[in-house]
C-alpha cells in the first residue's frame, strides 16, 4: 500500500496541473497583502462602522499578520474546494481518459487498494495545499505586517461583534483551524473522487463537484426553519466554515475574554465528527461503486 | 501440454445485449494463441474479462489452474498485458512509466532491469524522453516493455498492431515469435488483422457475435480442403449454371458469383472440366489464407456449422 501511495504521489508531483493550485493561492494571497499594505485602513474603518459596540484600539497595529491571515482564510477557504477538485476529480477519470486505468487494474493491485490510495493521495495534496496557505497567508503576512493582538470581526444574527485575542493565544488557534480545514476539504476530495469514478474525463467531475458545493452552500445559507431543521444538518457545506469556531473566544459574564478558551467546543467537535462521517460514507461508496465497475475505457 | 487458460461457458450481457455468449476455450502452455474476430465480435470484452477489468455475467475462468476471481493478484502477478493502445502517462518519461508499472507488479525494481527492458524494445536511447513525444510505434513498444518487465508466464496482447506502420507491425511480429520461441512465454493475441495472426499463431479461436465459431491449431484450420477458388469468365451466368448442374455444385459459395470452397487438389480437375464445357476462362485464383477462411466463417453460417462439426 505504501509503495502504491508513493507512486501516486510521484505522479501527482510530476503533473503540471498540480502546481496551478499553489500558484493560484500565492497570487490571491499576494493581492490581499498588497491591498492591505496599501490601504488597510479603509477596510478597518468599514468594519468598525458596522460594529455596534464601542471599541478602542490602534487601527494600524490591528492590521497585523494574524488579522491578515484570518481575512484571507475567510475568502480563500470558499474557493479552495475548486482547487482540491482539480486534482481529486482527476483521480480515476484522468486515468480512464489517458487509457492507463485498464493498465493499472491489470496489475496485481486490488480496486479497494487503488481507491484508498487515490483518496490518501488527494488528502495529502489537500494537506500540502493548506500548508502552502499557512506559509503564504500566515507566515508571510507575519513577515510583512508583524504580529500583535488579533481582532476578530464576527456577524451574529443581525449584530456585529468584535473580539480581541491576545497575541500569545493566537497560534494554537491557527493550528487547530488549519487541521479543521483539512478535514473539511478532505470531504471535497472524497466527493470528487467518487464522482471521478463515473466519468472518463476530469472536466465532468470537477464541474459536478463545484456545482454540488455551490448548491449545498446556497442551501446552507438559506435561513428558513424547515431547511434549518431537516436539510442543513446533513449537508457537509453547513460545516465547511466551522474552523472559525476556533477564533470565537469564550467570554466571562462581564464581557472580558478568557485566554485559551473556545466559545462552543461541543459544536466544533460535532461538526468535525459529521465531516468525518461524510468522508467515511463517501469513500465507502467509492470503493463499492469502483469494485463493481466494468472498465470499458 | 498443461492448460494455462481454461475458459468455460463465459458470458457477458449488457442489459439485453449479449457481448459474449457461452464461450469456452483452452490456451495451452507455450501457445501463441490467436483470438480472431471482426470488430465488435467480443474479443476485447473476453480479454478484459481475462484481466478482471470486466466482470463476467456467467461462466468461469481458470488461469494457471486457479480460479481467476479468487486468485486475482496471484494470477495477475504472472500475467503481462497490452490492451489496445498502450496509453501511458504522457507527462512521464519512458523510464518513469516503466518504473511505475514494474513497482505495481510487485517486483524489485533496479535501474539495470528497467534499462534491459527498454533495450529489449529498442527504447534505451530515449529512456528519458517523455511519452507524450513518442510515436504510436514507440508507445506500443513501451507498452510491451511494461507488459514484460515482471517476467510474466502469460502475455495478453489485445490488438497490439493497431496504429503501427508496416515496419512496426513486422517488429511486433518478430517480438512475439521471440517471446514464444526463445523465452517460452504463452501469448494470447487478439486481432482483426488476420494475416498477422496467420503468421505467428500456433492455435487460434474465431469468435463471431460473442460466440465461438471454431477453435483449433492453425495448421488444421488452414487445411487445403478450405481453399477458396475465384473464377472469372467471359460469361459468369452461364458458367454458374453449368457448375450448378455438375458435381461442383456442392462447393459453390451461395453469395458469391463464382467462388467455390474446395480442396486445393481438385482445382486442376475443375479447370479441365470448365474448359471441356467451352467456358472461356479469364482467371482462376485460389487461396486458403486465414483471412478468406475467417471471412467465409463469419459471413456464411452454413459453412460455419460444417467446419465446426
Amino acid at each position: 500500500m505504501w509503495r502504491l501511495l508513493q507512486i501516486e504521489l510521484f505522479k501527482i508531483s510530476k503533473r503540471p496541473r498540480t502546481y496551478i493550485a499553489f500558484i493560484a493561492i500565492a497570487a490571491i494571497v499576494s493581492i490581499f497583502q498588497f491591498a492591505f499594505k496599501a490601504d488597510g485602513q479603509s477596510y478597518m474603518d468599514l468594519m468598525m462602522q458596522s460594529a455596534k459596540e464601542e471599541f478602542t484600539f490602534d487601527r494600524v497595529q490591528a492590521i497585523n499578520g494574524y488579522f491578515m491571515c484570518y481575512i484571507i482564510l475567510n475568502t480563500l477557504l470558499i474557493q479552495v474546494p475548486i482547487l482540491v477538485a482539480l486534482i481529486a476529480a482527476d483521480s480515476i477519470s484522468g486515468e480512464a481518459n489517458m487509457g492507463t486505468l485498464r493498465l493499472l487494474l491489470s496489475k496485481p493491485v486490488s480496486r479497494t487498494q487503488l481507491i484508498i490510495v487515490k483518496f490518501a493521495a488527494a488528502t495529502i495534496f489537500t494537506v500540502f495545499l493548506l500548508l502552502w496557505m499557512a506559509v503564504t497567508a500566515l507566515l508571510l503576512s507575519i513577515v510583512i505586517f508583524g504580529t500583535g493582538d488579533m481582532l476578530v470581526f464576527r456577524t451574529k444574527g443581525e449584530d456585529s461583534q468584535i473580539m480581541l485575542i491576545t497575541q500569545d493565544d493566537v497560534m494554537w488557534r491557527y493550528y487547530a483551524a488549519f487541521a479543521y480545514a483539512t478535514v473539511a476539504l478532505t470531504v471535497i476530495a472524497a466527493l470528487s473522487l467518487l464522482l471521478s469514478i463515473f466519468a472518463e474525463n476530469s472536466i465532468g467531475p470537477i464541474i459536478a463537484t463545484v456545482c454540488i458545493v455551490i448548491v449545498c452552500t446556497i442551501i446552507s445559507n438559506i435561513n428558513v426553519p424547515v431547511i434549518d431543521r431537516n436539510i442543513k444538518p446533513f449537508l457537509f457545506t453547513s460545516y465547511l466554515v466551522g474552523w472559525k469556531g476556533f477564533f470565537y473566544i469564550g467570554t466571562r459574564p462581564d464581557g472580558s475574554t478568557i485566554k485559551g478558551s473556545l466559545e462552543n467546543w461541543p459544536a466544533i467537535r460535532k461538526s468535525l465528527l459529521i465531516l468525518l462521517a461524510h468522508i467515511g460514507v463517501i469513500v465507502g461508496a467509492s470503493v463499492l461503486v469502483f469494485r463493481r465497475k466494468d472498465i470499458l475505457s | 501440454m498443461a492448460a494455462i487458460i481454461q475458459v468455460t461457458n463465459l458470458a457477458k450481457n449488457y442489459g439485453d445485449f449479449t457481448a459474449v455468449n457461452k464461450l469456452s476455450f483452452t490456451v495451452n502452455e507455450g501457445d501463441v494463441y490467436g483470438f480472431l474476430g471482426q470488430n465488435g465480435a467480443g474479443k476485447s470484452t473476453t480479454i478484459r474479462m481475462l484481466l478482471t477489468l470486466i466482470k463476467p455475467t456467467a461462466g468461469s475462468i481458470n488461469i494457471f489452474g486457479k480460479e481467476l476471481q479468487h486468485h486475482r493478484s496471484e494470477i495477475l502477478r504472472q500475467t503481462g498485458a497490452v490492451i489496445e493502445r498502450p496509453d501511458l502517462y504522457k507527462y512521464l518519461s519512458a523510464y518513469d512509466n516503466l518504473s511505475i508499472f514494474a513497482k505495481m507488479s510487485g517486483i524489485k525494481v533496479t535501474r539495470k532491469l528497467l534499462m534491459d527492458q527498454l533495450q529489449l524494445v529498442g527504447l534505451d536511447k530515449v529512456y528519458n524522453k517523455k511519452a507524450a513525444l513518442f510515436s504510436q510505434g514507440m508507445k506500443q513498444r513501451l507498452g510491451i516493455a511494461v507488459a514484460l518487465v515482471h517476467d510474466p508466464r502469460l502475455i495478453i496482447l489485445d490488438e497490439p498492431t493497431n496504429g503501427l506502420d508496416p515496419q512496426g507491425i513486422a517488429d511486433m511480429r518478430n517480438l512475439i515469435v521471440r517471446l514464444s520461441k526463445e523465452m517460452g512465454k504463452t501469448v494470447v493475441i487478439s486481432s482483426h488483422l488476420l494475416s498477422e495472426i496467420e503468421q505467428i499463431a500456433t492455435r487460434m479461436i474465431i469468435i463471431h457475435k460473442g460466440e465461438k465459431v471454431v477453435e483449433g491449431s492453425v495448421d488444421e484450420l488452414l487445411d487445403p480442403a478450405h481453399t477458396l477458388v475465384d473464377i472469372q469468365t467471359t460469361n459468369d451466368a452461364a458458367t454458374r449454371q453449368l457448375l450448378e448442374t455438375s458435381r461442383w455444385k456442392i462447393f459453390l459459395q451461395p453469395a458469391k458469383p463464382l467462388q467455390l470452397m474446395m480442396n486445393k487438389d481438385l482445382v486442376p480437375a475443375l479447370i479441365s472440366e470448365l474448359v471441356a464445357g467451352n467456358v472461356q476462362l479469364l482467371s482462376v485464383n485460389s487461396s486458403h489464407s486465414l483471412e478468406n477462411y475467417f471471412l467465409s466463417l463469419t459471413t456464411q453460417p452454413g459453412y460455419v456449422e460444417a467446419f465446426a462439426n
